[in-house]
């Protein structure tokens, strides 16, 4: 079994109106030294395989496919897990 | 799990002991959850049982009254429309987006599960005072609920209300009523099939959420409660869609003989309500159920409240067409048992029966308690409050601060969030008339919608407040054209062992029943949520009607805008100053006392046939009642909304000029005409016995009030407007 | 002439628009189920709105991956009308026959109104019964209609007029006091190069019946069925 954590996050220069609105309540919080929040998603995959380099291609691809928007997202896939 | 104790379920010692006694023996840990759940006075209505049974339910236009999962009436044409309101205040008051959301969903399936498709939702939102941080979250979060849920699944939120209060500070209240159509004869009933019929079950996988959510209704909220945030369920909009759209299917080929959905009390409530309308067993395997977690134990696959869930009885042969329609969806349905004949529910795991307990017991022998109200201390010393013994506010700042109010001003910012558009019926939009008006496709016939409840006047007068939230639903009705058919409602109160609260009840009750008598609007279906309390007290009593009308010919549907320059503004009813329990006594001076304004049900009705019939003449261009704020709100609204100003002249007769501007009088609403039919006008409402006062005219950039030809009061339309749009937008930046 | 309104599950305007192409404007019309795959009987295709799975993941991730979507994009590579309204502009995004994303809007609330469009473009299948410059009135309903593309995107769209509708006032100005939702330049829909393809986030199918308050949204419509009749001609 394979576990993978894929992270989705906004490419840079695209407008987060979320990460913005956090930003602003974490001001309010007092957290005045935060310059910046971008959100993004946390996906959790798990395989019933054992070879990592297939997994991780695999992962890469349903990935690029699937799990993100190449218009306006970038992914970054670790695996955590393996046996 | 940490073993309950019967206490900590919510029974008291003498309930035990009738469960002992009903059961020849001690219940084991299952059996005790299944009768806490099933006797709590969510799902058993044990307090307000006795006083339910005051409420007219029967008319020719009722097709199905209380007892079933919403209530029917007859709207022509071999069509019916299905509907209820339902609470979800305590789950909304620990998590507010989940705790609405679910709630639309509970009562969406109650809908479809009639048969019907549902075609609209309302919602009756209550909260603390906008100014205070909790306040805001929970407020925002509950309209961000409803939208998100209801959004998703394709149901137009078209109506509702929204009010602040510090009573509801800890205490929120989440009511939401789902109105569906149906075809007579699809209408659909919970009742177990023939014996040895199987039980499915299909939609979500059961997990361990909301495991005592019926119980946890049944209390009061305190320090205590967000510990039991497990309580709470998620909801999944769009396994509701899916359910809802194969459900319809289901019951278009008339696959199945019974049909409930899972709601509070979970397999446990749904299955006992179905086995028991035709005195049926059961048998149910809980290792059959799909499940979402390892390791639950039967009592927890009992009392899950996980969301989205349908409990189905297939008719004899047609359980592989009924997979086939659910494989279509996407959908899982399981056979967890069957119906049997000895009216026992019986429980297995595998081949080991682990529970067993008549039917009947859970249902029918939940306990009774007919207890006795007491009179609160407040109720005289604030009856005899007298408003003219205040000083008058400046009528012009009195007018600003009533219609920056949030409870008068715009309501904008929470509608918009709502896709109150979607299946292309909604022809009265929120906001524009006094109650919504969608067209039924395919006929020239309309419904109109609204939910109405001034909280307030229930509080300082229950018999009368609850007489004129009945008035004023039906007032809102026939203000857009509609003829008032029948009622839903929930009942908001705080904990009914308290003989005040109690007290509150019955009187609220009679009220509403006496109204309902007189404008032949009968009671199909309601619900009852109790101990709305926390330590800083009870809610206001809060008793939601929701009511539905019936507009023959949807071209002769009425707002409430203001239309062209030159037409005339006439006042139906009579000048009143009557001030107590109104908001200008609470925005200008913060107080919440004073006797309530008298209440004729003669006049309002007269009132309703009137602006039904001057309508149907088409005599009027616009219809709006005078309900919160008085006459000058109800003008000033309409005025808003036509992006037009207006000039009135009203002659005082030497009363107070802030009691006629500002009283909430009932029975009462102003309509604007062509000159043309001013004559006409007037005649039709003479003849009706009807009492009418010219008052002025539409149009110029101001409005304007006189007394006898002497100017009074003047805003310009920009600033009025500028400020009630605002309102509730500027708490919420 | 025969439409074909394609239903995912979790849509939800599909039967709306069943009801205004059939009943309104009386033309043959069928639903076609996500799984199905032949489009050959029809002439154009509507995506209609709603929350097509529940819009998990990303708004059109997953329905653009239902067997119909390889024939919708080989129906609009023959030159075959699609237009795609709120959930489905988002559909026709994630499929790659528009170019672009769908944003949260920003106010990062569902926004329900109803907004002015201006019409940059008379001469589309879908614009015909339109004149360049015109305003109409349509309603809006969607918690992500906020377009994104990156510049060079964007001016490729404008360069080769391929912005149909942008929002605006009533008097057609188009400034971001006038944009319900953020997106870039005021996008409100979008055509593809060969301009077979419409994308848009408002509902012209919730406006094409006076009873319902308005009826620009039948300019669309009326559009799409005056330009398939001309090609019938042809």
């Amino acid at each position: 079994m394979i576990k993978a954590n894929i992270y989705v996050t906004l490419k840079e220069g695209v407008l987060d109106p979320q990460g913005d609105a956090v930003k602003k309540s974490l001001h309010v919080l007092g957290n005045r030294d935060v310059e910046e929040v971008r959100i993004g998603k946390f996906i959790e995959v798990w395989l019933q395989s054992s070879d990592e380099e297939k997994a991780r291609q695999e992962l890469e691809e349903m990935s690029d496919k699937l799990l993100a928007n190449p218009v306006i997202e970038d992914f970054r896939v670790e695996i955590v897990e393996v046996g | 799990m940490k073993e309950l104790t019967y206490r900590e379920m919510g029974l008291i010692d003498e309930e035990y002991a009738k469960i002992k006694e009903i059961m020849g023996r001690e219940p084991n840990y299952l059996e005790l959850g299944m009768f806490s759940v099933m006797w709590s006075e969510h799902c058993g209505y044990k307090n307000s049982r006795p006083l339910l049974k005051m409420f007219p339910t029967d008319g020719p236009q009722v097709i199905q009254g209380p007892g079933e999962n919403a209530g029917v009436v007859d709207i022509g044409d071999g069509q019916a429309l299905v509907f209820k309101i339902e609470s979800h205040n305590h789950p909304s008051a620990i998590e507010p987006y989940q705790g609405a959301a679910t709630g639309v969903g509970g009562i969406v399936r109650d809908i479809f599960t009639m048969g019907a498709r549902p075609i609209a939702l309302l919602d009756s939102l209550r909260f603390g005072e906008l100014d205070d941080d909790r306040v805001k979250e929970l407020f925002s979060g509950v309209v961000a609920g409803i939208a998100g849920y209801g959004n998703c699944l394709g149901i137009p939120t078209v109506a509702g209300e929204v009010y602040f209060n510090s009573s509801y500070r800890g205490n929120p209240l989440v009511n939401a009523m789902c109105v569906g159509l149906v075809k007579t004869e699809e209408i659909a009933l919970a009742v177990a099939g023939e014996i040895g019929s199987p039980i499915m079950i299909v939609g979500a996988k059961t997990g361990r959420d909301g495991i005592h959510g019926a119980t946890f209704a049944s209390e009061e909220l305190s320090e205590k409660s967000s510990e039991k945030r497990p309580s709470v369920q998620v909801g999944d909009p769009f396994m509701e869609k899916l359910l809802l759209e194969a459900c319809l299917e289901l019951i278009r080929e008339d696959l199945i003989s019974g049909m409930q959905d899972l709601g509070a009390a979970g397999l446990t409530s749904s299955i006992a309500e179905t086995a028991s309308k035709k005195g049926r067993g059961v048998e149910v395997d809980v290792l059959k159920v799909p499940r979402r977690e390892k390791g639950m134990t039967p009592y927890e696959v009992m009392l899950s409240e996980s969301q989205e869930r349908m409990l189905i009885v297939p008719r004899k042969g047609k359980e592989e067409r009924i997979k086939e329609i659910f494989d279509k969806w996407g959908l899982d349905a399981a056979t967890i048992g069957r119906v049997t004949g000895d009216g026992m529910f019986k429980i297995y795991e595998g081949k080991q029966l682990v529970g067993e307990v008549p039917v009947a017991a859970l249902t029918e022998g939940c306990p009774v308690y007919i207890r006795v109200g007491q009179e609160p201390d407040y109720y005289r010393e604030y009856m005899d409050f007298d408003p003219f013994s205040l000083p008058q506010t400046e009528p012009r700042e009195a007018l600003l601060k009533l219609l920056a109010s949030p409870n008068i001003a715009s309501k904008k910012w929470v509608y918009s969030q709502y896709d109150y558009q979607v299946m292309t019926n909604t022809s009265v939009l929120p906001g524009d008339g006094d109650a919504a008006v969608l067209r039924i496709k395919g006929t020239s016939k309309g419904v109109a919608l609204t939910t109405d409840c001034n909280s307030r006047f229930v509080y300082l007068d229950p018999y009368k407040g609850g007489m004129l939230a009945v008035c004023e639903a039906a007032r809102n009705l026939a203000c857009v054209g509609a003829r008032p058919l029948a009622l839903t409602n929930c009942l908001n109160f705080g904990n009914p062992e308290k003989p005040q609260i109690y007290w509150q009840m019955q009187g609220t009750i009679e009220g509403m029943s006496a109204a309902a008598r007189a404008l032949n609007t009968p009671v199909v279906s309601g619900n009852v949520s109790l101990y709305n309390e926390t330590a800083e007290g009870a809610v206001y009593p809060t008793p939601v009607v929701g009511m539905v009308g019936l507009l023959q010919d949807i071209s002769s549907r009425c707002d409430m805008i203001f239309r062209d320059e030159g037409d005339i503004i006439v006042l139906l009813g009579r000048f009143r100053d009557e001030l107590g329990g109104s908001e200008y006594l609470y925005r200008c001076y913060g107080i919440e006392k004073g006797k309530v304004p008298a209440v004729d049900l003669d006049e309002e009705k007269n009132l309703i046939e009137t602006v039904l019939s001057l309508n149907n003449e088409g005599f009027i261009k616009s219809c709006h009642d005078i309900s919160d704020g008085g006459l000058a709100v109800t003008l000033a609204e309409s005025a808003i909304k036509g992006e037009i100003g207006f000039s009135v002249d009203i002659d005082f007769k030497g009363k107070r000029l802030d009691g006629i501007l500002f009283s909430e009088a009932p029975g009462r609403a102003v309509v604007t005409a062509q000159r043309e039919n001013l004559l006409a006008l007037q005649e039709k409402a003479a003849y009706m016995g009807m009492q009418v006062q010219v008052l002025g005219t539409v149009g110029g950039p101001d409005m304007v009030f006189r007394n006898s030809g002497q100017e009074v009061l003047r805003i310009s339309l920009e600033e009025a407007s500028l400020i009630w749009n605002r309102a509730i937008e500027s708490y919420m930046k | 002439m025969r439409w074909g309104v394609v239903v995912f599950p979790g849509s939800n305007c599909d039967a709306d628009c069943y009801h205004v192409i059939k009943n309104v404007m009386g033309q043959e019309t069928d639903y076609i189920w996500h799984q199905d795959s032949d489009l050959s009987r029809f002439d154009a295709i509507i995506l209609p709105g709603g929350f097509s799975y529940g819009d998990y993941l990303r708004t059109g991730a997953i329905a653009r991956f239902s067997p119909v979507m390889s024939s919708v994009i080989d129906f609009a590579e023959k030159g075959g009308l699609v237009i795609g309204i709120c959930n489905g502009f988002q559909i026709l995004l994630e499929a790659g026959l528009l170019p672009g994303a769908m944003l949260r809007n920003k106010s990062l609330k569902f926004i329900c109104d109803s907004v002015y469009l201006k019409v940059k473009r008379g001469d589309t299948p879908f614009t015909n019964r339109m004149r360049e410059g015109q305003v109409i009135k349509i309603p809006i309903a969607h918690g992500e209609g906020n377009y994104y593309c990156d510049q060079e995107t964007l001016l490729r769209l404008k360069q080769e007029k391929r912005i149909v509708f942008s929002y605006c006032s009533q008097q057609g100005v188009e400034s971001t006091a006038f944009n319900p939702n953020g997106s870039v330049e005021n996008i409100a829909g979008i055509i593809n190069e060969k301009g077979n393809v419409l994308g848009m986030m408002p509902h012209p199918e919730r406006c094409s019946e006076s009873v319902l308050g308005g009826t620009d949204g039948r300019y669309i419509f009326d559009s799409m069925l005056e330009w398939l009749k001309e090609m019938g001609e042809k």
